[in-house]
């Protein structure tokens, strides 16, 4: 890819990134939004959330079928519970790519 | 000072990213020129992974969107707090909100001792160690075995922890369990990516009439 093809993606990420955090900034910050939408929308990002990690920890993403133990499920167990525990984000990261590392080395 | 469990938190995340980006064959000054325009963690790996497989600028672009639309929620909840504040701040600040920084800000509005310049310095911080660390890993990328440190599963890492944050109640838990079973048949019966859009839609509209049911018979 060329720098201009580089360019035009990144900008439209940025700019389909930046719009809903500004609208609502611009638009609302006088407004009050109605009560159904507020709680529609606390509900959206548990739900993309859980959509993203959905098919990486159940199924075999390269066939699309059902697969139910890989070692993706496995470490998420432990690293849910370490989560859950420390409320941190970057140790979560770390522990759940170091598990992740290891059943590397158990499989093979 | 609150802004430094944000910073610390992105170094291993932005190492990660970084570190596959580069194995994807992107080049360093890329990785910078995304994380400037962007600076959306889950998204950027998303993208890392779509470009790895091929996929169309078009794809790319429409999954960041419907990934990063949570970021609506966050900035409706934020506007509360900056009513009457100047446009040109707002539009300044609005680049900032991202799913940690939003965490840090609303916790210190609520609590009140906490003003829109020490908010949008976290903003700031926080862009700032993102850009440096995805910089660094890219840098490093090169240097390092595909797959080693179990960077392939940094993004899922982060996704479980920040779908850990988001479970306030039971009305959460169950919402995402209806998103889990939606995608999974969904991705297993329709091809392509609407399964993201498709059950966050329904999960959330699932768990808001379980919230109504729920407010009606108390």
């Amino acid at each position: 890819m060329t720098f201009v093809d580089y360019l035009f993606l990144f900008g439209g990420m940025g700019l389909v990134t930046y719009i809903p955090r500004w609208l609502p900034l611009f638009y609302l910050a006088h407004r009050k939004m109605p009560q159904w939408l507020i709680d529609w929308l606390s509900l959206i990002p548990v739900a993309i959330l859980t959509a993203l990690l959905a098919p990486i920890l159940f199924t075999d993403q390269a066939a699309r079928s059902l697969e139910i133990g890989k070692p993706e499920l496995l470490v998420a167990i432990p690293t849910l519970i370490f989560a859950l525990k420390s409320k941190s984000l970057g140790g979560t990261v770390l522990v759940g790519m170091g598990l992740y590392w290891l059943t590397g080395f158990m499989v093979s | 000072m609150t802004a430094w469990p944000i910073c610390f938190g992105y170094i291993p995340i932005g190492l990660a990213l970084g570190v596959l980006a580069s194995q994807a064959g992107i080049p360093a000054w890329a990785v910078t020129m995304m994380s400037a325009l962007v600076f959306a963690g889950s998204a950027q790996f998303i993208c890392v992974a779509m470009l790895a497989a091929g996929a169309s600028t078009g794809s790319i672009i429409f999954t960041t969107f419907a990934v990063n639309l949570r970021h609506f929620l966050m900035s409706s909840s934020l506007a509360v707090h900056l009513s009457g504040v100047r446009r040109l701040f707002l539009n300044f600040f609005a680049y900032g909100i991202t799913d940690e920084s939003f965490a840090v800000n609303m916790t210190r509005f609520r609590a009140g001792n906490w003003g829109r310049w020490q908010a949008i310095t976290v903003n700031q911080l926080a862009n700032l160690a993102w850009v440096v660390s995805t910089t660094c890993g890219a840098l490093l990328g090169q240097f390092i075995p595909v797959g080693a440190f179990g960077t392939d599963y940094a993004l899922t890492a982060m996704f479980l922890a920040l779908l850990i944050f988001q479970l306030h109640d039971i009305i959460f838990i169950f919402t995402g369990l209806a998103s889990l079973c939606i995608a999974v048949l969904w991705y297993l019966f329709i091809p392509g990516d609407s399964y993201i859009i498709g059950a966050s839609i329904s999960a959330a509209t699932i768990g808001y009439f379980l919230k109504r049911y729920r407010e009606k018979r108390r």
